[in-house]
C-alpha cells in the first residue's frame, strides 16, 4: 500500500454546507438573466418614473402574466425532463369552453356553479397532461410530436363544442372576485398565480418529485437504473402541465368572462419562450422557478414600458426574440467556458466532455 | 475462503451465439476478483447475469451459500450487490450528494417527508463521510457531477456503490478512460473497499491494472471459465496466455496449483 501515501489525494472536501445565498444565486444559471430584468425596469424607470413605476402600471404587469405564469410552472418541470408541451394553450382553450359550457348549463351565477367549474377545467387539463404524459412515456411518440398533436386536437375539439364561436357566460361571481377583484390592492388572479408559481418552486427544488424530475432530464438512464418509475414520473410531469393549463383556462374565463378560442395560438411559444430565457435548458436536467418568472417579466416589462415610452409596441416582439436567442447563446457559453475550467482545473485530458461521459454507450 | 456469491454452470444464448457456456464464477468477501477474457468472452453477460440485469437459460447463483434469483438489478441492491457501469450511469446536472442518493433520498422525518422534503443535510453529511472514507478525489459534494474531471466521476460512482454495496461490487472497466493518476487513485479506492470487508469483483482489459489490485484473476474464453490464477506471481504473458487459449491445459492447471 505504499502509493496510498504516494498519491493520497486532496481529501479535503469543501464544508460547502453552508454556502451563503449569494453563493448559491451566483452559480445560478438564470442570475444573469435577473440583472436583465433589473436594468430593463430601471431603464424604463429613468425614462417615465411616474408612469412606469406607478403602482397600478406594476400590478397591470404582474396581472398581465399571471395566467402565463400558471402554465410557466408546469411547462419548466416538463422542460426540465427535457421534454416540451405544445399542447398548453389548447388545453386552456379546451378546458374553459367545457367548463363555460356546463356552467352555462347550470344557469346559475353563483359559487357553486363556479367552483363545479373549476374542477371541470382541472380535470379536463389533467386528463390531457395525463394522456400526453401516457404517449410520450410509454408509447415512446416524440413529446415534439404528441403535444403538436394535441394542440391540434384539443383545439379541434373546442372549436366542434363551439361551433367556433366564443362562449360569453362566465358566472358573475368568478369575473368580479377573481376577474377584477383584489386583496390588499393586489389582483387576486395575480395572488394565484403566486401561490401556484411558490408552491411548484417549493415541489421543484425541494421535494423527491422535483429531484427526479431533473434526474430524469439529466440522464434518463440513470434514473432507471437505481429504480426510479421514469414511466411512471414522466406521466406525472405532463399531467401536472395539463392541470395547470386547465386551471390557467378557469383563471382566463375569470379573467376576460369569454373563452378565448382564437386567442391562444402563441400561448404555448410564448411560455416555453419565457422558461427558457430564465435559464431552463431545453436538453433537460437544468432550470429553476425563479427563473422562469424572470423570463415571463421580461417580455411583460417590455411591452408596458415601449407603450408607455412611446415606442411602437410591435418592438416588443423584435427585442423578446433577440434577447431569447441571446440567452440561449449566452447560457451556452457560460456552461462551455465553466466545463473548460472544471477540467483544467482537475488537470483532466480535453477530451472528457463533462456530457460525453454519461452519455456514452 | 468461502464464497459470497458463486455461479455454477450459467448459460445464455444470443441467438446463435452462446455468450455464456456452462460457466462458474465466485468471490469472497475482502478479495478482489479481476474477472478477464478477450472481446466476446462473456464477462459483461457475466456481470449482467450475476446482477439482475440479465436472465440466464441455465446455471445456479449463490449468495452467502443459497440459491438466489435476481429478477431485477433492485433485488441484486436488496442485498448489497451494486454494479459500477462502465458509463458510470451519473446524472450530470446533479451533484455527487444528489446521484448518491438517487432513487434511495433520505427524507425528512413526520409529515413533511411524507409531503416529499428530504434531509437535504443528512444526505450531504452521509456522502462527504463516504467520500472522505474512501479517500475519494472529490472536493466538493454540490458541485455537478457534470463539472468534474473523469477521475472525479469516476470516484463518485464507486462511492456511490459502494454506500451501498456492502457486500458485492462490480466495476466494469473503471480505468478505462482515466489518466496515470487519476487510475491510481481508483486502484487505491479498489483496495479500501476491499479492506472494508466487501467483495469486488474488477472487470478490466488492463492486465496491468488488474495483476496491480487484484487478489484471483478468473479468465473467461468463449463464455466458460478456463482458469483461475492467483495474481501474486502471475505475469501478463500468462495473463494473455490465458485469455488466448495459446497455454494449453497442462500449464493452466500447473498455474492454477501455484
Amino acid at each position: 500500500m505504499s502509493q496510498n501515501t504516494a498519491t493520497a489525494p486532496a481529501t479535503t472536501i469543501e464544508p460547502d454546507e453552508d454556502r451563503t445565498l449569494i453563493d448559491r444565486l451566483r452559480s445560478m444559471q438564470s442570475i444573469w438573466i435577473l440583472g436583465v430584468l433589473v436594468v430593463i425596469v430601471a431603464v424604463f424607470g429613468v425614462l417615465q418614473p411616474t408612469l412606469f413605476l406607478a403602482y397600478n402600471n406594476l400590478m397591470n404587469i404582474a396581472q398581465n402574466v399571471s395566467i402565463w405564469a400558471v402554465i410557466a410552472v408546469g411547462m419548466t418541470f416538463v422542460i426540465i425532463t427535457s421534454g416540451i408541451d405544445l399542447s398548453v394553450g389548447s388545453v386552456l382553450v379546451f378546458s374553459s369552453v367545457i367548463s363555460a359550457k356546463v356552467m352555462a348549463s347550470i344557469g346559475d351565477k353563483g359559487w357553486s356553479t363556479a367552483i363545479i367549474g373549476t374542477v371541470i377545467a382541472l380535470v379536463s387539463g389533467l386528463l390531457w397532461g395525463a394522456l400526453n404524459g401516457w404517449l410520450v412515456a410509454k408509447a415512446k411518440v416524440p413529446a415534439l410530436i404528441v403535444t403538436l398533436g394535441t394542440l391540434s386536437i384539443a383545439l379541434g375539439a373546442a372549436q366542434i363544442i363551439t361551433g367556433g364561436i366564443d362562449i360569453r357566460s362566465a358566472p358573475e361571481v368568478l369575473q368580479t372576485t377573481v376577474g377584477y377583484g383584489r386583496v390588499a390592492g393586489v389582483p387576486v388572479i395575480t395572488v394565484l398565480a403566486l401561490v401556484v408559481v411558490v408552491l411548484g418552486g417549493i415541489v421543484l427544488h425541494r421535494t423527491k418529485f422535483g429531484r427526479y424530475t431533473f434526474a430524469i432530464g439529466s440522464n434518463e438512464l440513470a434514473a432507471r437504473r437505481v429504480g426510479i418509475a421514469v414511466d411512471r414520473k414522466l406521466i406525472e410531469v405532463y399531467a401536472l402541465a395539463g392541470l395547470l393549463s386547465g386551471l390557467a383556462g378557469q383563471m382566463a374565463l375569470a379573467q376576460y368572462g369569454t373563452t378565448t378560442i382564437a386567442g391562444q395560438s402563441l400561448t404555448n411559444l410564448n411560455v416555453i419562450a419565457a422558461v427558457v430565457i430564465g435559464g431552463t435548458s431545453i436538453f433537460g436536467g437544468q432550470g429553476s422557478m425563479l427563473g422562469t418568472m424572470v423570463g415571463l417579466f421580461i417580455p411583460a416589462v417590455l411591452l408596458s414600458g415601449f407603450v408607455i415610452t412611446g415606442v411602437s409596441p410591435f418592438w416588443q416582439t423584435v427585442a423578446v426574440g433577440a434577447i431569447l436567442i441571446t440567452a440561449v447563446y449566452i447560457d451556452q457559453h457560460r456552461r462551455a467556458a465553466a466545463a473548460r475550467g472544471g477540467r483544467a482545473r482537475a488537470r483532466t485530458r480535453r477530451t472528457a466532455s463533462p456530457s460525453e461521459a454519461p452519455a456514452a454507450q | 475462503m468461502t464464497a459470497i456469491l458463486e455461479a455454477r454452470g450459467l448459460s445464455r444464448a444470443f441467438g446463435h451465439v452462446q455468450a455464456l457456456d456452462h460457466a462458474d464464477f465466485d468471490v469472497a468477501s475482502g478479495e478482489v476478483v479481476a474477472l478477464i477474457g478477450d472481446n466476446g468472452a462473456g464477462k459483461s453477460t457475466m456481470v449482467k447475469a450475476l446482477t439482475g440485469n440479465l436472465e440466464v437459460d441455465s446455471g445456479e447463483v449463490f449468495f452467502h451459500g443459497e440459491r438466489v434469483h435476481f429478477a431485477t438489478p433492485q433485488d441484486a441492491s436488496e442485498r448489497g450487490i451494486e454494479v459500477v457501469h462502465q458509463d458510470l450511469a451519473l446524472a450530470p446536472h446533479l451533484d455527487p450528494t444528489q446521484n448518491m442518493f438517487l432513487g434511495r433520498e433520505i427524507m425528512r422525518s413526520g409529515l413533511a417527508g411524507r409531503l416529499g422534503f428530504m434531509n437535504e443535510r443528512r444526505m450531504r453529511q452521509d456522502a462527504r463521510a463516504a467520500f472522505s472514507s474512501l479517500g475519494s478525489a472529490v472536493r466538493s459534494v454540490t458541485t455537478p457531477v457534470g463539472d468534474m474531471s473523469g477521475g472525479q466521476k469516476q470516484s463518485v460512482a464507486i462511492a456511490r456503490a459502494v454506500a451501498w454495496a456492502n457486500q458485492v461490487l462490480f466495476l466494469d472497466e473503471p480505468t478505462a478512460a482515466l489518466g496515470v493518476v487519476q487510475t491510481r487513485n481508483v486502484l487505491d479506492m479498489i483496495r479500501r473497499v476491499r479492506d472494508q470487508g466487501v467483495a469486488v469483483v474488477l472487470i478490466s482489459h488492463s492486465m496491468p491494472h488488474v495483476l496491480a489490485v487484484a487478489d484471483r484473476i478468473q479468465v473467461l474464453r468463449l463464455g466458460r471459465r478456463v482458469t483461475t490464477i492467483p495474481a501474486e506471481g502471475a505475469t501478463v504473458e500468462q495473463l494473455v496466455g490465458a485469455m488466448t487459449g495459446a497455454l494449453d491445459e497442462h500449464e493452466i492447471d500447473r498455474s492454477e496449483i501455484a
